[in-house]
């Protein structure tokens, strides 16, 4: 009954959802307020019968209610309480209402708030995001109807995949789905204007924050997918140019440079035909991720089952999601150009480098994505594009970007140089030649590539904290406080963000140069060394787990003083539901560097095989991410004028966390 | 007006305190893994060659798998090229003749890294072709900015209209 109530919620916000999208766009054209106030009761009203038709959903999963064909597929009776609520969406049907009512959330949210804007613009907007609701919401109940009842009910369920039954996995796709959807504010934004051919400052102003939300929630959400595959996939890589993968980091890379680019309109009112566009590319970059993860047309490690009738059907909105807004592009874009009144050499010059760099990755990634699906559909000649290919086309873009990095922040808007630049070049060069000195005088043989990387570490480093220094540097009267107390938010936002970089390229290039590795094949008692530790293999123990039987290995980590500091066990697991076995990294995360152990096949006569790996500095690249994310959330939601808040960001957690009244 | 800056940092809070937890919970628990690949009966005893052999298998796609390299996969296929990569190796084959015979074998699929052809061409050249694009676009408009620069007013005519400007306002002066 519950399920049947959810089915009927969702029917009704496919009709709310399509007046929501159509009536507020006639109210606008005639300046009706009373239609246009169709606009947020319709967007609150789809969000309620999305939540209400998800929860019921969820229900079903809760309840292992195995006469809903879904449930029955997808879950099993024993499996443990989190990962029966989290099987909701590790599934097509599933994660497509996820993506709906993250979709409906977003367009309540901003029905609610958004009142200082201009009503029609505000009608438009959420007009636009209901028309985009509407097509998901038919894709739902079309092709991929989550409530189907199943005429027989079977004993039990099918079980989940068990290499989704992980908490990591759990949150990932509700994180990365709110970095997609998000973009589809800045999208209906970009089409808002786009049907009257009116950008201002304000627009920006107030489209940044929508577009910092979906980008921070992005960035944790590839970093999760990269963290899940680090642990769960067993062979220590944390990126493989996997079709997935790169169909979250175009949207990623996309929304990078459209935040950018945001902030030329919202300070100087320029570029902004190259931001309307730039919104339409990046939402348009989600859909074809959501293209490429449910056609099947590209596989991957990453994807559920897919159908091809699903794969048109998302085909097909994206046509209308791009076609139809590139039409009004054509019509009203060019009344959006505005005459350039800046030097290159200046703050726009530095954006409009990050911007058309960013872009020519996304196309890098789109191109080595789809160009084997084209060339096989061309000639029939099959070819891999691998991660080599990436490394020497999107990695030295990658790396020029950071080249400006350091140095766009601090020239002046409109023409040239400030007093900072000179020294904060100084300083950003010594860095370069100093870290790339230092670790090539100790440690020879590194090739071309990590050595750039090392350069770039030091560059944008020292640039970054020279530009600090030069901002809070005693000038005379102010305090230090008070000179903190000036600094922007968005200003301390972009210094951690860009610091995040720092701290990502740290780990990657640490895990890329230092790790070790060992395999052996190892009986109880013996020793192995890995890096500077000796580990003893004690043998092997049952386990019993919730819906599954485990072998772990026992492994004592000891470093050189022969003092044990970590236990660590690896398993194979035989799953009894879904009859299916996974072996499970041990892992102990540490700044300094990670211990990694897997256990492989074996027996107690000939030994069981051990893969063993220390990767120096790899949580860096998940803690750089999640830094990234922190800046983007100082920059978009701190006050534009720091008043109480301390001037280092490194003490803003902590300081946070110390403060009583932080509930207030 | 302090309400909303808290309500973030609480926002912010929290999340760390998840991610804590989440890191907390991890390092503490084991975590399930598909597969996982080479064992150590197949490695070489030689280091060097065994160096040799997984730079290699990095390089060279499991033909069964979704994008697995053969040195991350064990599927049977992949155990199959990866001892077939370390005879030759130990046969004292070079690296550049593997990867011509399995090419020759399993064709281009197999490799990781595209090999540059007529029908690669596109695929090597379009990253440069797009640096060099958008480099073009950006000095284009720049030229642009440059005929709208040269529209702006140089010291000369600046000072003319000042002192038009100057010599009006004394004229109104007695007005205002």
């Amino acid at each position: 009954m519950i399920a049947e109530l959810g089915h009927f919620a969702l029917i009704t916000a496919f009709i709310l959802s399509l007046a929501q999208g159509v009536l507020p766009l006639f109210g606008a054209a005639r300046g009706n307020s009373a239609v246009m106030l169709i606009a947020p009761a319709a967007a609150i009203s789809v969000a309620l019968a999305v939540a209400f038709s998800f929860g019921a959903l969820v229900w079903g999963f809760i309840t292992s209610d195995f006469s809903l064909a879904l449930v029955a597929n997808h879950s099993h009776s024993t499996k443990p309480m989190i990962y029966k609520i989290s099987g909701t969406w590790g599934n097509h049907e599933g994660s497509l209402l996820l993506w709906i009512l993250i979709l409906a959330i977003y367009g309540g949210v901003m029905a609610l708030g958004g009142s200082a804007m201009p009503m029609a613009l505000k009608a438009r907007i959420l007009a636009v995001q209901g028309l985009v609701t509407t097509g998901f919401l038919a894709f739902s109940l079309f092709t991929s109807n989550p409530f189907l009842r199943l005429a027989t009910v079977p004993l039990d369920g099918k079980g989940l995949n068990p290499i989704l039954q992980d908490p990591g996995l759990a949150i990932h796709p509700p994180m990365l789905y709110l970095g997609y959807v998000g973009l589809s504010m800045a999208f209906a934004f970009a089409v808002a204007a786009l049907i009257t051919g009116e950008v201002d400052r304000l627009w920006a102003k107030w489209m940044r924050p929508w577009i910092m939300a979906a980008w921070c929630a992005l960035t944790c959400g590839i970093a999760l997918g990269s963290w899940w595959a680090y642990y769960e996939l067993g062979w220590g890589g944390w990126w493989f140019w996997d079709p997935v993968e790169n169909a979250s980091l175009m949207p990623w890379l996309a929304a990078t440079a459209l935040l950018h680019s945001a902030i030329v309109v919202e300070k100087r009112g320029q570029l902004k035909s190259w931001t309307v566009l730039l919104a339409i590319m990046a939402f348009s970059l989600s859909l074809v991720g959501t293209f490429i993860v449910r056609s099947g047309l590209l596989t991957s490690v990453h994807s559920f089952a897919s159908d091809p009738a699903r794969g048109v059907f998302v085909l097909a909105i994206l046509l209308f999601a791009v076609g139809i807004p590139l039409a009004l592009y054509a019509w009203r874009g060019p009344q959006l150009v505005t005459t350039a009144d800046f030097t290159l050499t200046s703050r726009e010059g530095g954006l409009i480098a990050n911007n058309m760099l960013l872009v020519v990755a996304t196309a890098i990634v789109l191109l080595g994505t789809f160009y084997p699906l084209g060339l096989e559909m061309v000639t029939g000649a099959r070819i891999t594009v691998g991660p080599p290919y990436f490394d020497a086309t999107f990695n030295p873009v990658m790396a020029l970007l950071m080249v400006f990095m350091a140095i766009g922040p601090v020239m002046a808007w409109r023409r040239g140089q400030t007093a900072r630049l000179r020294p904060v070049l100084i300083c950003a060069a010594a860095g370069a030649g100093i870290v790339a000195l230092a670790v090539s005088s100790f440690a020879f043989g590194f090739g071309i590539g990590p050595l750039a990387a090392l350069g770039l570490i030091g560059w944008l480093g020292a640039g970054i904290g020279a530009d600090i220094w030069q901002q809070l540097k005693p000038n005379g009267t102010a305090s230090f406080g008070a000179r903190a107390k000036r600094i922007p938010n968005d200003v301390i936002g972009m210094w951690v963000a860009h610091f995040g970089i720092v701290i990502f390229m740290l780990g990657a290039v640490g895990d890329n140069l230092f790790n070790s590795e060992h395999v052996v094949r190892a009986k109880p008692g013996d020793v192995i060394k890995i890096a500077d530790r000796n580990v003893t293999f004690t043998g092997v123990k049952q386990v019993e787990g919730p819906n599954y039987q485990a072998l772990a290995a026992q492994l004592e980590y000891r470093d050189k003083d022969g003092t044990l500091f970590a236990l660590l066990t690896p398993e194979k697991r035989v799953y009894n539901a879904e009859r299916q076995t996974t072996t499970e990294a041990a892992i102990r995360p540490t700044l300094r560097g990670d211990d990694y152990a897997v256990l492989g096949d074996g027996d107690s006569k000939i030994g069981y095989t051990l893969r063993l790996y220390y990767k120096p500095l790899v949580s860096w690249i998940w803690g750089g991410a999640v830094i990234m994310a922190l800046g983007g959330l100082i920059a978009a939601f701190g006050r534009q004028r720091a008043a109480t808040k301390p001037a280092n960001p490194q003490q803003n957690p902590a300081s946070a966390l110390s403060a009583p009244d932080g509930g207030a | 007006m302090m309400t909303t800056t808290a309500l973030w940092r609480n926002q912010i809070i929290i999340g760390l305190a998840l991610v804590n937890m989440a890191i907390g919970i991890l390092s503490i628990s084991t975590i399930s893994t598909p597969a996982h690949a080479i064992t150590a009966e197949e490695m070489l005893a030689n280091p060097e060659l065994e160096e040799r052999a997984r730079n290699l298998s990095k390089q060279l796609r499991c033909l069964v798998c979704q994008n697995q390299s053969i040195d991350d996969s064990d599927a049977d296929l992949a155990r199959d090229l990866r001892r077939e990569v370390r005879s030759q190796i130990s046969a004292g084959t070079s690296d550049d003749a593997i990867i011509d015979q399995l090419r020759a074998k399993y064709g281009d699929y197999v490799l990781l890294n595209p090999p540059l052809d007529q029908a690669t061409l596109f695929l090597w050249l379009a990253p440069l072709g797009f640096i060099l694009l958008g480099g073009a676009i950006v000095v284009m408009a720049r030229r642009q900015r440059g005929a709208a620069i040269a529209n702006e007013l140089d010291a000369a005519e600046r000072a003319r209209i000042e002192k038009m400007l100057a010599s009006r306002d004394s004229e109104n002066g007695p007005k205002t």
